[in-house]
């Protein structure tokens, strides 16, 4: 267990440094900064000047390695459009908020997703798996941004239950949450359905009611253990669907958070904030996974044992 | 050791599977008894409805495809087949419990052995304190011959070979000391030297506690060593019955007779192995007479109109030796080919 772990951290960091490289590279490939920065009127020596003070003369890994010490002290620059906070420092103000929702989205879907899953297994072929498949369906057909809009218009707008924009208390969270995580729950729903069905055709399953173990033990102990590989896996996915999700909710509900941080920092050209989006959230994404590696090898020991 | 009162009784057991293909009557009038310690094989080709008679006695057919539509299973004088859900449960690992074919598959890849041991005693003995439950894992897996079995309890399937994982399912079947155990095709996973030592094993713990054993299998080299009683089925029917020796030694039924033909023998060589002309029905079609006329080469127009009734077989010295056919006269008892 404590080679595997060592071994999965290592393969993040790795990671970790693979996405400093491509950050690092997309900067450079929207080409030379120098033009911008000077005034229109400066001459060829000026240009070679800032060059020379921005360091950009030096050979390419000797900046990245600058950029990357730089990054590891939690310096990123400066961010253009709010002058005088670091771009990093505007970033974290706004992650709590994407995370808070992010993390809301997941632990209801999964609430929502993992019982019906397993009791559309359980019922399969009834009216029951009928109303799951098509819960599933139109989760998986709805594009977040348009199923957003509408819970706005219809529980928002028309019915008034909730507010339709903002931060602020519970209510708040509703609208953004099943927007963000109708998806996730067919998706979980269907994967925890499938590998159900599976793992209840076994032998050990029929062993274990050949032994008269009771049939409510059978399904949420026996089975879905062995069934919650699959959908176990998919949490790391789901990291990720969430944080480049929450660039379009959060835009849809005005929701302060780093996803609607990230479209202001593009539109203002302000690209030091929008390094620090992606590495923040590359980090989270990887963390995230890092998490589920670990879950998934406690409950399957044959990986613990590899 | 001589054989004891009957514990089980199978009348008329019937069991029906929907399919695309129709209605299968996999299970059609099956009935035979069983007494304290004894041993009785169930021989037959794939689908001939083993398998399904075992399930069936457990009453866990894989619903909703398949259920029990007629008979009765009467353990100790109790029918099972009227007991609510809850109450057939209890009768599971306890009264009866069964050994899977396959013993790569059958223990749950995420729990360790020692606790899927306990859980069979614990679901029967609720209040068990843990350690207690642990020393009688231990004790399952010794009489079982695991060694070094108090590390064992800790290990998981993946961890034990194939032969060791059967040896646990054995542990678990016989941890709550059950009166009936039903082994479905227990070896056919196992290689040659284990599956020996695994059938010794069966007749230890049969010994000790006076277990009677359901053999279901079509490996007759298993029957001869293992059973006191053999009953051959074909097409969801038991086509002959009787004790192991008479049996091997006077087949009435012309399947058996076909079956022991194609058994190969160590003392002859032979160019081919013989191999029972056709194939076996489909079971969503069964002849309207006999299963086995369209194979059968002493089959003339009655048997492929009419179901024979069971009869005593001609060695009728031989007790409870019976099989079902219009032709037992003609065939006679002459020796089979082998």
């Amino acid at each position: 267990m404590r080679r595997f772990l060592a071994i999965r951290i290592a393969q993040s960091l790795l990671a970790m440094l693979a996405i400093s490289v491509i950050a690092f590279g997309m900067t450079h490939l929207s080409g030379s900064p120098v033009d911008s920065m000077l005034p229109e009127d400066a001459g060829p020596e000026e240009a070679a000047q800032l060059t020379r003070e921005l360091g950009l003369d030096r050979p390419i890994h000797v900046q990245y390695f600058k950029f990357l010490g730089r990054v590891l002290s939690g310096n990123m620059g400066d961010s253009i459009m709010s002058p005088g906070a670091s771009a990093l420092g505007v970033v974290m103000d706004r992650m709590p908020a994407t995370l808070l929702l992010g993390g809301f989205a997941i632990i209801v879907s999964t609430i929502i997703a993992i019982p019906i899953g397993v009791l559309t297994a359980v019922y399969r072929d009834t009216a029951f798996d009928a109303a799951g498949k098509i819960i599933a369906l139109l989760g998986q057909a709805a594009p977040p941004f348009w199923l957003g809009i509408v819970l706005i218009w219809v529980f928002g707008v028309t019915l008034d239950w909730f507010p339709t924009s903002g931060r602020g208390g519970f209510s708040h969270f509703v609208l953004p949450a099943i927007a963000m995580g109708w998806f996730q729950v067919a998706a979980l729903m269907r994967i925890t359905r499938s590998s159900m069905l599976e793992v209840l055709d076994s032998e050990y399953i029929k062993l274990a009611r050949v032994k008269g173990v009771p049939e409510s033990r059978i399904i949420w102990v026996h089975a879905l253990r062995n069934a919650a590989i699959a959908p176990l896996t998919y949490f790391g996915v789901i990291a990720g669907i969430i944080l480049t999700g929450s660039v379009v909710i959060e835009t849809v509900f005005v929701w302060p958070g780093a996803g609607q941080l990230a479209v202001e920092a593009i539109r203002a050209r302000d690209f030091p904030v929008v390094q620090a989006v992606v590495l923040t959230f590359a980090a989270v994404f990887i963390l995230a996974n890092l998490l589920v590696d670990t879950l998934y090898a406690y409950v399957d020991p044959r990986i613990r044992y590899r | 050791m001589p054989l004891g009162d009957t514990i089980l009784q199978v009348e008329n057991l019937q069991t029906h599977i929907d399919t695309k293909m129709g209605l299968v009557k996999a299970v059609d009038g099956v009935s035979f008894s069983l007494r304290r310690g004894e041993t009785l094989g169930i021989v037959g080709e794939s689908g001939s409805g083993k398998s399904m008679t075992a399930l069936s006695i457990l009453r866990l057919v894989p619903r909703p495809a398949a259920r029990i539509v007629g008979g009765r299973v009467m353990l100790n004088g109790e029918d099972l087949l009227s007991y609510d859900a809850e109450r057939m449960r209890r009768v599971r690992g306890r009264a009866i419990s069964m050994v899977l074919q396959d013993p790569q598959t059958s223990l749950n890849p995420v729990y360790s052995i020692g606790g899927q041991i306990t859980e069979a005693i614990a679901n029967q003995q609720r209040k068990l304190p843990r350690l207690e439950l642990l020393k009688r894992a231990v004790a399952a897996l010794k009489t079982v011959h695991v060694a070094a079995p108090e590390q064992r309890v800790r290990d998981y399937p993946h961890q034990l070979s194939g032969g060791m994982k059967q040896r646990v399912v054995a542990a678990i079947a016989n941890s709550c000391e059950p009166q009936i155990l039903i082994a479905d095709e227990p070896t056919t996973a196992l290689d040659a030297t284990i599956q020996a030592q695994y059938l010794r094993l069966l007749k230890e713990i049969q010994q000790e506690s006076g277990l009677s054993i359901i053999f279901i299998t079509h490996d007759f080299g298993i029957v001869a060593n293992m059973c006191d009683h053999v009953a051959v089925m074909y097409g969801g029917r038991v086509v002959e019955y009787g004790p192991v020796r008479a049996i091997f030694n006077s087949p009435a039924h012309p399947y058996t007779r076909a079956l022991l033909s194609s058994v190969p023998a160590v003392d002859r060589t032979v160019d081919r192995l013989y191999s029972i002309p056709g194939q076996p029905p489909m079971l969503w079609d069964l002849p309207r007479g006999c299963r086995f006329a369209p194979r059968c080469e002493w089959a003339d127009s009655r048997c492929h109109q009419e179901y024979p009734p069971t009869v005593p077989s001609l060695d009728a010295g031989q007790a409870a030796h019976t099989a079902s056919c219009w032709k037992l006269e003609d065939i006679g008892l002459e020796n089979v080919r082998c």
